[in-house]
């Protein structure tokens, strides 16, 4: 199969998923229970009636369901999610404005995660039975263990009242002037701990990935082979070993990252960080249906591309799979 | 593995349940996992007998920190209710949420997988495309929004949990009925004229046993940590005192007091990691392979 043909089938296959997100965000709009009318208004009971009559109309909700999941796919696609009427917004604005600093906090944990776990995992590999390798396994058990919004409070407390030497909460400091440079070195500033908190838990999971995955090729035989013509010991850990251990960890790494994603609304919502996460919790709270449902629908396109990214990485990294397909 | 001493020994280890349960025995994780375990069922369900304190009565001043008074050994909440009683009785509903999840999360993820690993074809390819949708969605904002859409009661918190979760035990069950549907012994069950559905649920299913177990274990932790997740964003069953309601409760209050989320965040902590941690060790008993190691 040629790669554009792949290409194209992995797009189409995209855009499916996208249509069933968005068939069953009609869905629970249908099932939850009341009028629909009402969910679309995000005030159960509360709408006017004037508004509720509006709504009617725009949806079609007079008219035979199929027409009215037509209606709602049609403007979805159009990129009309609704309105919130309790921020008094396109729900697309909304979600759009905010999708900004979860991209970036999402981006920055899985990066680090990536990076400093496969370091750590290889580290752990050279001595199976060193500290290292005890330090990862102790960490990624309890990481995966400790509630992630409790992992941040901790954090929270340890840096304002222990040493506070980290912002807690915000993306950047609004009373602090400066230029461009300024403004972003101040949002990395605010983005360390969020990211840690976030990333801390798939980094040991990583590590701990690239520990057992490096172990099982260091036994292989083409290692030996390396090794016997006398390849340099840090040649065989970076070049022979790593690029086949790290095919695990991209793998999971993509498959998790609607999970990192969940991570990050209650990460956000510890530090205030105002993306997609506390977009959420203050739609909940507000009982703001159309808002959360686009969040939902949002969060899942990021999935999407995340996987469609992943597919592409894969096949740079696995020779196997490009040359095969 | 050990050395057969004696012929008694070889006699005994016919069973791979005995063999297991042996193994498992011999692993420090899986001992340590069941002890903590043991150490959380007695604090929650034994405690309410020494220490019978309402969770929900104010007894003290709002944001006592812990020792500060005999009323409250472990200090009070904003509204001045005792921690203690809290983490006492808010043990039950937590694990009961995790137990009824996991199991519903377990049980659509077995039929969905076992169904698709044993017809294959049309509906294998169809029931992986719905697994595959539901992977797409993230968990905790599809949970989210069914609680938020509905009302949160416990079992609705339970249900939503179930919903967003089983793909991973699908996948799972689908890739071990795969490796088992075409090993000889289902063949022979074929052969004498066994029906679909006893070969499925008499024949493959115990044979692919053990990875569910270790998974099932784990589910029951990770079902309790989206738990307290929801309870944090305050879509957890008001109705119900919790750890994880404690934590919503308390989350606006965590400078003026670390106590109020640390300690209720700690009991979490520590159920989680019993599951996490016996998960291993079923994992290590069930696998001679990496027991060698």
């Amino acid at each position: 199969m040629t790669m554009t043909l792949m290409v194209a089938r992995r797009l189409l296959h995209a855009f499916l998923l996208i249509l069933a997100v968005l068939v069953l965000n009609f869905l629970l709009i249908h099932i939850a229970p009341g009028d629909p009318a009402d969910v679309i208004a995000g005030e159960m009971g509360g709408a006017t009636e004037e508004m509720l009559a509006d709504i009617r109309k725009t949806y079609g909700l007079d008219k035979p369901v199929y027409v009215q999941l037509g209606v709602y796919l049609t403007r979805a696609l159009q990129g009309d999610l609704g309105q919130s009427f309790f921020y008094n917004a396109p729900v697309l604005d909304l979600v759009a404005g905010r999708a900004g600093p979860t991209i970036l906090l999402v981006a920055t944990a899985l990066l680090f995660a990536v990076f400093v776990g496969t370091m750590l995992g290889v580290l752990a590999s050279h001595k199976p039975k060193g500290i290292v390798s005890g330090l990862v396994t102790v960490v990624s058990v309890i990481g995966y263990s400790a509630p992630i919004f409790w992992t941040g409070m901790m954090l929270v407390i340890l840096f304002a009242w222990v040493y506070p030497i980290f912002p807690i909460a915000n993306m950047y400091d609004i009373t602090r002037g400066g230029g461009f440079f300024d403004r972003v070195v101040d949002i990395l500033y605010h983005l360390v701990l969020p990211a840690l908190t976030l990333g801390i838990v798939y980094l040991a999971q990583y590590a701990r990935l690239t520990r057992a995955s490096m172990l099982e090729i260091l036994g292989s035989d083409y290692i030996r082979t390396a090794r016997a013509k006398g390849v340099a010991e840090v040649k065989v850990y970076g070049h022979h070993a790593l690029r086949n251990a790290i095919l695990p960890v991209v793998t999971i790494a993509g498959l998790q990252f609607g999970s990192i994603i969940s991570g990050a609304v209650l990460v956000e919502t510890v530090f205030s960080w105002p993306g997609l996460g506390t977009l959420a919790f203050e739609s909940i709270l507000a009982r703001d249906y159309p808002t959360i449902l686009g969040i939902l629908f949002f969060s899942s396109l990021l999935v999407i591309a995340a996987n469609l990214i992943t597919d592409l990485v894969y096949r740079l990294v696995d020779p196997r799979i490009r040359t095969g397909g | 593995m050990a050395v057969i001493e004696s012929s008694q020994d070889i006699v005994q280890s016919q069973s791979p349940w005995r063999e297991a349960a042996r193994a498992f025995r011999q692993s420090w994780a899986g001992m340590l996992g069941i002890f903590i375990l043991i150490l959380v069922i007695l604090f929650t369900f034994v405690g309410p007998f020494f220490y019978p304190v309402d969770p929900f009565e104010i007894i003290w001043a709002p944001l006592t920190p812990p020792g500060a008074t005999e009323r409250a050994p472990l200090g009070t909440d904003y509204l001045g209710r005792d921690i203690l009683a809290g983490l006492i009785h808010g043990g039950p509903a937590t694990l009961y949420v995790g137990l009824v999840a996991g199991i519903i999360t377990i049980t659509i993820g077995i039929l969905v997988g076992a169904f698709a690993g044993f017809y294959r074809g049309m509906v294998d390819e169809f029931l992986m495309r719905i697994t595959e949708f539901f992977q797409v969605l993230p968990a905790l904002l599809f949970a989210m929004v069914l609680v938020t859409l509905f009302t949160p009661t416990i079992y609705v918190v339970s249900l939503a949990i179930g919903i967003v979760s089983w793909p991973t035990t699908a996948r799972l069950t689908r890739a071990e009925f795969l490796r088992i549907r075409n090993l000889e012994y289902v063949n022979a069950a074929r052969s004498i004229g066994a029906k679909n559905r006893r070969i499925i649920w008499r024949v493959i299913l115990p044979n692919a046993l053990a990875p569910l177990i270790v998974a099932a274990t784990l589910t029951v932790g990770i079902a309790i940590l989206f738990e307290a997740g929801l309870s944090f964003l305050g879509l957890g069953d008001p109705n119900m005192f919790s750890w994880g309601l404690m934590i919503g409760a308390g989350r606006e209050y965590i400078l003026d007091g670390w106590w109020v989320v640390t300690l209720p965040g700690f009991m979490i902590f520590l159920t989680v990691l019993g599951f996490s941690l016996v998960g291993d060790g079923l994992n290590d008993a069930f696998n001679p392979k990496l027991r060698e190691r």
